[in-house]
């Protein structure tokens, strides 16, 4: 089963790490990704720019609805996902709680797949 | 990252929101400093233990009203202190407290904590100083050292800085929209000379002063996050992501200035130029161009061509242009002409910048950049004369390094043709 791993945290938080305290994170994560990897787990991985970046459609109007900003106000924010390929809840949990202790704080929402279609983009795209 | 580390990041995060209400309860600078500071005492000796609040921000703003009331009565010798347990069990009182501080009172709370940083009674430097106090919460030493003074001399600044906003009395009442525009129109050019001072630093003092870039930044996204559908904060927060983005690029390892034709592209933050794009792309939707956004789609111009040679400089001298109509000055008028030579040579530019000669007398780069035409146009007597008076107005030694150059440039090529 292929479970996505939504990242939430506060974005002011994440920001305001200086690039040597977000390289430590990011060094420490990348030996659980190196882990996942190997063991042919690892789906597609996404870092997202701050929400202040993000737009809004709202399209229970008509014309749709554009609006600045995400789509939810939180205390804490969508920053990024992981597609893993788990047999279980358990073991879902248990590569989260391995993240976690690379990077705490947040929370992680564990949400199973139900429609994958895979990438078409090449191998090497650029954000 | 370490719990201490994550715990001074939420503090620090949570800081202009809980500095913000505790001003509006408290109408009195320093209470709310002291206030917020013990509230910032308690977390760190609770939050450990404890585990860290679901909101930090009202956590804050209530131990921190809290704590300061105490010490008001405490001074009053009227009650005695309370214990520290009742005040931390704030489950109830927190909850109920976040949802108020999530309206349009935080928004205004928090504009208006930036806006009495820059009362127009204050110098520049003495707004940035402030606001990176006040706001960003940097210690006097952090910010002596930005700003390369010692830090006595800091201490006085903004000791004299709050004794004049406190007499000028803080604006409380909640702000109409004209006002409110006003007041961001204010912080928005607070926030944008804060990233002047770091920006325009140079050589060894660049790494010091970048965190003055870092911090202007941060309150853009701040800025953002209370006003997401403006388009001139989104302008301001990309033109200064873009312009940052390049500082790894801007000096050589000597630290001499690289020209933006010259840098090694590579050396560019790609992330930060992405996210300054992203909202380049958000605000020209809005079809209300300001001077924030033209700079900023200038410097997107630039991140997007992969090479110095790609560069699009016909829609550069036109969007410099629009920004001499939205911001008349001749040092735009000057950068146009820069972009004119590239479109249709020095005679053109040299044509746009004689006439800003009264005007910019005393500003190096008209005499940097006037230098280079003449020299362009094989009119040497007359370049070394113009980069002579730059060399005499740098403010900094990597800026009269890189006139130097050309002034040896020259030198060289006259003692060669000498010796044909």
């Amino acid at each position: 089963m292929l479970y996505t791993i939504l990242c939430y945290h506060s974005e002011a938080i994440v920001g305001g790490w200086s690039k040597a305290q977000d390289d430590a994170v990011m060094e420490k994560l990348d030996v659980v990704h190196q882990k996942l990897a190997a063991q042919g787990r690892l789906g597609p991985v996404a870092r997202l720019l701050p929400t202040s970046a993000a737009t809004t459609l709202r399209k229970d109007s008509d014309p749709p609805l554009v609006l600045d900003g995400p789509f939810a106000e939180t205390k804490e924010q969508l920053l990024g996902f992981y597609i893993v390929d788990c047999d279980d809840l358990d073991q879902a949990l248990e590569v989260a709680r391995e993240l976690g202790q690379a990077n705490p704080g947040g929370a992680y929402e564990l949400r199973p797949i139900g429609v994958y279609h895979s990438s078409t983009l090449p191998i090497d795209a650029n954000p | 990252m370490s719990d201490l580390a994550w715990l001074h990041g939420a503090l620090a995060a949570a800081r202009p929101q809980a500095m913000a209400a505790l001003l509006r309860y408290f109408r009195d600078l320093n209470i709310a400093e002291e206030a917020f500071q013990e509230a910032s005492l308690r977390a760190l000796r609770n939050w450990p233990e404890k585990g860290p609040p679901r909101d930090p921000a009202a956590w804050l703003i209530l131990v921190g009203r809290n704590a300061a009331l105490d010490s008001v009565r405490r001074k009053a010798r009227e009650a005695p202190l309370p214990q520290e347990v009742l005040i931390s069990d704030l489950e109830d009182a927190e909850a109920d407290l976040a949802e108020r501080l999530d309206g349009a009172d935080y928004r205004d709370d928090v504009l208006r904590l930036l806006f009495i940083c820059c009362h127009p009674d204050l110098p520049a430097t003495q707004q940035i100083a402030l606001a990176l106090r006040i706001v960003c919460g940097l210690s006097v030493g952090e910010i002596a050292r930005a700003f390369l003074v010692g830090e006595s001399a800091m201490e006085q600044r903004i000791t004299r800085a709050k004794v004049r906003v406190a007499r000028a009395g803080a604006p409380f009442e909640t702000p109409g929209a004209a006002e409110r525009a006003e007041r961001l129109a204010a912080v928005m050019a607070m926030i944008y000379l804060l990233f002047n001072e770091g920006y325009s630093a140079s050589g060894g003092e660049a790494p010091l002063r970048s965190a003055l870039c870092d911090e202007a930044i941060r309150l853009g996204r701040l800025l953002l996050r209370l006003f997401p559908a403006e388009p001139e904060v989104m302008g301001l927060t990309a033109l200064m992501l873009l312009q940052h983005a390049r500082a790894q690029a801007r000096f050589d390892a000597e630290g001499a200035i690289v020209l933006m034709e010259d840098q090694d592209r590579t050396r560019w933050n790609g992330p930060m130029i992405a996210e300054g794009l992203a909202l380049i792309d958000k605000a020209v939707r809005h079809r209300q161009p300001g001077a924030h956004q033209i700079q900023a789609a200038i410097a997107a111009l630039h991140a997007r061509s992969p090479r110095a040679a790609d560069t699009d400089w016909p829609q550069i001298a036109e969007l410099y242009r629009a920004l001499e109509h939205h911001m008349p000055s001749p040092v735009v008028t000057l950068n146009r002409a820069v972009a004119v030579s590239k479109t249709e040579g020095a005679d053109a530019a040299l044509a746009l910048i004689e006439p800003l000669g009264e005007r910019l007398s005393a500003y190096f780069h008209f005499h940097g950049v006037r230098g280079a035409m003449l020299l362009d146009l094989g009119r040497s007597a007359e370049a070394r004369e113009a980069f002579d008076r730059a060399i005499a107005l740098a403010r900094t030694p990597a800026e009269a390094a890189h006139i130097r150059q050309h002034i040896d440039r020259i030198q060289a090529e006259a003692a060669q043709a000498s010796t044909k």
